[in-house]
This record gives structure tokens, sequence and C-alpha cells, in this order.
């Protein structure tokens, strides 16, 4: 199962590391990590998204993460309301038969044509996770010549 | 004030009585320091020696132990001491010098990303960046190695930071906002474990290292009396509980006695005390005591339902939550039966050896040493054969009396841990029982020893083999003995060189004489107990089986 977990920590060195050691120090992927400040300058907060084969484990790390020194909270919103959001960067062919079209997609996912040119076009989307791979798949249409995406964001209603 | 005065003033401010270190490059403003400090310094001859001194200090004392080593190697010999405390909890504080501030990350001479290193082997570890920080750093390590569930705390000092100038200012509390331990138990989970106590009929007392760590002896021992339920310790709770005691089953597991093992494997409920679950404890986790409910004390969230599932959490510490378990108990549950069985399996399966021989078992002096400190000393122990057989044939009966690396399990602890435990309780006597194995794996702490006139008395219980190595090979791999078999020098001579008195025991009749003579001997001493080369320890759970399915074997 996918969890959402997210982190308020100090806004310190190292403590990327210590919360990345915990998980691959037993073997689990990250799937995506998204670190900024908060309101508070010296708190920091970490959206970490994993995928949990055995949620025994998760229920380990999660209490490991408790005991880091550097950590305030721990979050698991998995099981709560919360909205989500990721920002994707994605560069696409272009040329003048497909313009047009692609303004439409853009309009549909409310996403932003950043730039284009004669051979290509950079698009920004911010989206929840499932209309992500709806967006990306309808791009493909296009060609996907380069994908940057930011890992997900959430705060909790 | 420099770094370099701020350590030692704030080193002072902690009421450090001991460090164990060794000098090196990128140290040396602060050893400068420390030179007319007042402070008492003991030169390790290997840095892994300065940590396991500072680890045996702490654990015979309860107080926290420091060590200091330079950059790079200096730092990088101190892991596997840091790694020892770590595993068992033991409240530590190593201090490492680190290269220049502006070099660090250039591959520069000496150079070790230590802070990166012992990360997955540290409660917490800091790289000083600031001068001005260094004082708050310091105040935070202590406070954290020594509250909650301790554990070691490197603080890496580049030596530009240990140059630079500030004014010093120790500050009186430590306020992390983010480090809380729980230390009060949940008073409906506490009531919850009486009635559960209440209702059980076959109660028994699972008891750890937290035991000893939260001074919880006494409650432990009071408890256990009340509700009238037997009481097994794991290799880290014993001393925990009086092994005189009629309720003391002594250790479980692996290693542990019979009638330990049938007793949990039997009982209805099991109350851990500051325990783990470790594997070594449990054996073949889905075989674990099936008919027991379970009630874990614990200082650490992420210990409870970790191995088996935990029916009533208590999370806190030991000390405090024992006192109020004692007193919410109205009703002390019958356990007169039970207790009739546990002592049926007492005498059915006692811990034995045979001494039907002229030869010296290992066993043997295990129990006359025990006979003639009479129980009274401070055994420190290598690991292996002699580690589970010092565990066994010794009788405990008071907490911090028995030294030994439970978690890591490291050769050569038992040496370096002896001479910080004589540093911290000089009027004792301290005993490391050892193989010919390990003892070799720290030897040069001898002249450590020697030097400062530690004098720790070292039983060899030389079996010419890696000794429990090669138990497994003989039991799992067809007596096929790759690398087991030993070349020794003479440890007599050895400990002469060093200028230690050695004795050595090939008669059994020797035995009692040469450690009654060790003890009266105002030196180290180091005796080489020539013994039965193949014995094994047993009893013996095989790895991966319930912990009732022994090997009891009687050579």
């Amino acid at each position: 199962m996918r969890h959402t977990i997210s982190v308020l920590v100090e806004n310190k060195f190292g403590v990327l590391a210590r919360i990345a050691g915990l998980f691959s120090a037993r073997g689990f992927n990250i799937d995506s990590l998204a670190v900024g400040e908060t309101q508070d300058p010296a708190v920091s907060c970490m959206t970490i998204v994993v995928n949990a084969e055995d949620e025994r484990i998760l229920e380990q790390i999660k209490k490991q993460l408790h005991k880091l020194i550097d950590i305030i909270t721990v979050i698991d919103l998995t099981k709560k309301e919360f909205f989500e959001r990721e920002l994707v960067l994605v560069k696409v062919s272009l040329d003048k038969s497909n313009k047009a079209n692609l303004e439409k997609i853009a309009h549909k996912f409310n996403a932003e044509i950043l730039h284009s040119d004669k051979e290509s076009a950079i698009i920004e989307a911010a989206l929840e996770e499932k209309n992500i791979e709806e967006f990306l798949s309808v791009l493909k249409e296009f060609g996907i010549k380069q994908l940057v995406r930011t890992g997900k964001i959430a705060i909790p209603k | 004030m420099t770094g370099a005065q701020i350590f030692i003033e704030a080193l002072k401010k902690e009421k450090v009585e001991v460090i164990f270190g060794y000098p090196g490059g990128q140290v040396l403003p602060i050893f400068d320091k420390l030179y007319d400090s007042g402070l008492h310094f003991i030169l390790t001859r290997h840095e892994q020696g300065a940590a396991h001194a500072a680890d045996g200090y702490a654990r015979a004392t309860g107080k926290t132990g420091v060590c200091i080593a330079t950059s790079g190697p200096g730092a990088t010999n101190l892991t596997t001491g840091i790694a020892n405390a770590y595993m068992d909890s033991i409240p530590m504080v190593a201090f490492t010098g680190q290269v220049k501030s502006f070099l660090i990350g250039n591959d520069a001479f000496q150079e070790a990303d230590i802070t990166g290193i012992t990360r997955p082997i540290t409660k917490h570890n800091y790289l000083v960046k600031d001068v001005k920080d260094l004082a708050c750093v310091i105040k935070e390590a202590f406070h954290i190695a020594s509250t909650g569930r301790p554990g070691p705390v490197v603080v890496d000092i580049p030596s530009d930071i240990q140059m630079a100038d500030t004014n010093f200012e120790y500050p009186n509390v430590c306020n992390i906002r983010s480090y809380n331990p729980t230390l009060k138990g949940h008073p409906g989970q506490i009531k919850k474990a009486a009635k559960a106590i209440s209702q059980a009929k076959k109660p028994i007392i699972y008891a750890g290292g937290g035991v000893i760590i939260s001074e919880a002896s006494e409650e432990l021992n009071r408890l256990a009396e009340k509700i009238k339920a037997p009481v097994t310790t794991t290799l880290m709770g014993l001393g925990g509980f009086n092994q005189r005691s009629e309720l003391s089953l002594g250790m479980l597991g692996m290693h542990g006695t019979a009638y330990a093992n049938h007793a949990i494997m039997g009982s209805d409920l099991i109350i851990a005390v500051g325990a783990r679950f470790d594997d070594r404890v449990t054996g073949r986790l889905d075989a674990f005591a099936p008919h027991a409910q379970i009630i874990h004390i614990d200082i650490d969230p992420s210990s409870i339902s970790k191995n088996i599932k935990v029916h009533i959490p208590i999370v806190g510490d030991a000390k405090n939550i024992l006192r109020e378990l004692i007193d919410e108990i109205k009703k002390v549950p019958d356990t007169s039966h039970w207790l009739g069985t546990v002592k049926g399996w007492k005498e059915k399966y006692p811990l034995r050896y045979s001494n039907n021989t002229d030869k010296i078992k290992p066993q043997y002096v295990i129990e006359k040493i025990c006979e003639i400190t009479k129980g009274q000393a401070i055994i420190c122990t290598e690991v292996g054969q002699n580690q589970m057989w010092a565990a066994q044939y010794y009788t405990y009966t008071k907490p911090r009396t028995f030294i030994s690396s439970g978690g890591l399990g490291t050769m050569g602890f038992g040496l370096p841990a002896a001479m910080g435990v004589k540093s911290g309780c000089p009027d004792k006597i301290v005993f490391d029982i050892a193989g010919d194995g390990s003892i070799q794996m720290n030897i040069q702490e001898l002249m450590t020893c020697v030097a400062e006139k530690l004098n720790v008395k070292i039983a060899i219980l030389n079996n010419g083999y890696l000794g429990m190595v090669r138990q497994w090979q003989e039991l799992f791999y067809k007596k096929r003995y790759s690398q087991t078999t030993l070349v020794n020098p003479d440890f007599v001579k050895l400990a002469e060189a060093y200028g230690a008195k050695g004795i050595r025991v090939s008669k059994k009749e020797e035995v009692e004489k040469a450690i009654v003579q060790a003890i009266e001997i105002d030196n180290v001493v180091m005796i080489d107990f020539i013994v039965e080369p193949e014995e094994n320890v047993f009893p013996m759970v095989p790895a991966g089986e319930a912990i009732n399915s022994m090997i009891e074997g009687l050579a």
C-alpha cells in the first residue's frame, strides 16, 4: 500500500540523510520526497511517499522516525483526509499541426505552456497523483522529450 | 575562551570523572588543554579500547562514559565500540577531532566523514561548525546520551573550531523540542496490566537490560515476590534479579536454562520489563509462547510489537512503572500450582555439566570464581563460549555486576571494558572471563591496565579453539573445523612482557589456588586455564527452532 507521510523536522544539515538512512537500511525505496521550509524557517516539512509491501516494517520505520532527535512530528496521512499536489514540467515535441491540440489539453488540466518554439513546448501542471498519470499519458502522443517532477506535497484538512 | 578550553570546562560541568582516549593531529588543541586540566585521562593503546572502556565504565557506574580520538583512523577505530554501546543502550559521549572546517569534503589527510559513518550506530551525532554552538552541543550530547533509552552520541569537532574563540556560557538546562522521552507509564495501561496479572495462572517475568539501566532492580524483586511469579532474565538483564531467590530461573533463550525456556513457553502471561524480544531469546517467532498474553514495559515505543505482538504495552521508565504497577495489583494471583510445575522442570532439567574428569572444565572455573569471590565480583566477558559459561555458572545477585557485549557480540570487548569498570569501581574485584581467541583482539589494553594500575584479573578459558564457532561446526557442519583452530602465544610470558603477572593452570586441583592467588596479587593478573578443548555450551537451541527444542547434551 502507498503511504504519504508528512514529517516536520528541524531545518538543519544532516536531517535528510538521517531520514533517508532509516528507509535505505531496511531496503525500502522512497517513491518521492519533497522538502521545504514551513512558516517557521527553523522547521522544514518533508512529504515522503513510500510503497510498503510489509506494513509492519513501515510501522517500525515510523516509530524509528519519531526517535530521531531532529524530527518534531511524524504523521501518516494515508488514513486521513488530505490534499495533495505534485508539480510536473514536461518538454514535448511540437509542430504546427498539433499546437492547438496542446493548448486544449493545457486548458483541460489547468496547465500552462511556459514556452514553445518550432520543435517543442514546455508545459507545467500541478495536479493530484491520479491526474498526473492521465496528463502524462495524453502528452505521450506528442512525444515526451523530458520530464521533471517535484514529488508530492500534501496537507491535511 | 577557545573551543578546546570550552571542551574542558564543559566536561567539568558534566562532572566527568575519567576520559579514555588517544591523541592525534586533529585533537592537539584539546590535548594541550587536557595537559593541565586536572581531568583524569586514561591513555589506551587503541581507540577501540577507549570506546569499550568508556562503555564498561558506564555499565558499571551508571554514569555516562566519555572517550576521545582524532579524526580519520582514530574516529573509525572508535566505531565498533560505538556500535556496541548503541546495541546495548549504553550512555556514552564520543568526541572526535575533525580536519579544519574549510577542508571538510576535500579528502584531507586523516579525514573521514564520521558523522556519516556513525549515523546508524548512534542515538544522535553532531558536527560542530561554529565554536559558539560548542557548549550547547556538549550539553545536549550528555543529555541525550543519558536520558530516555540511553545510547552513544558522537561530537565531531574540527580542529579550527577547537582553536576559535568565543564567550563561554554553559547552559543549565537543555530544551530540545523534538526530544521528550516518555517516562511515566499510562495509568490506564498500568490498570489493565494489573488486572491481567491478577487473573493469570501461569505468569512469568521476563526482564532485560532496561531493568538495570533504570535502576529498577529492587522494584523488580518486589513485584516478583508480591505476585509469586518466576523470573527469567536476558543476558543483559543478569544481575537485575537476585539469582539466589527461589523464583529465579536464570537466563532464557538460545543458551538459557531449559527450565526458563519451558516456563516461558508454558506461561499464560509474560511480563516483559526492559527487554526487546531479541531473536536469541525468542527462537522461532511463530512458536514463541503460544498461550501467553504479553505485557511489555519499555521506554522505547519502537521496541513494542517489533518482533512479537504485544497485548498490553506500557511505554515509560521501568522503575516508575513497576512502582505503580505493584501498588495497582490488588488481588495477588494464586501461582502455587504453576510454581510447582516450574520446580519440576528445575529438577528434571538442571543446568549441568559432567565434571567427572581430571581435565579442567570451563564451567568449573567459573563456579570456583563465583565461590571464591562469594558472588561479589564484577564479571566482564568477551564473546563466545566464555561469555555463555560466565552467564550460566556465576550467580548474580546485584545489578551492574555482569558486563557483557549483548547485542553486537563484540569479541575483544571484555578486557578494555574491565579496565573501564575497574576505573569506575576501584574497590571491586573485577574479572574478565576470556577465551584464547577474543583476549587477543584487544590484548594491547593489558599495557593500559598495568600502566594505570587497573588491576583486573583475566581468566582465559584456553581451549585452543574459537570455541563457539567450533561448536557450531561440530554440530551443524560435520566437524569441519574451518579456521577455528588457534596457535596461541605463551600467555604467561605475554602477561609478563606487559608487566602483569601470568599464571598457567593445567591441573584441576590448581584452579582454586590460582584464583585466590590472582585476587591477592596487587597487579594485573592473567590466568591461563588450559581447559577441556571440545567442551560445548549447553543447553542450546539451534538457530530457527522453538526455544523449547533444546539440545541438552552432557559431555
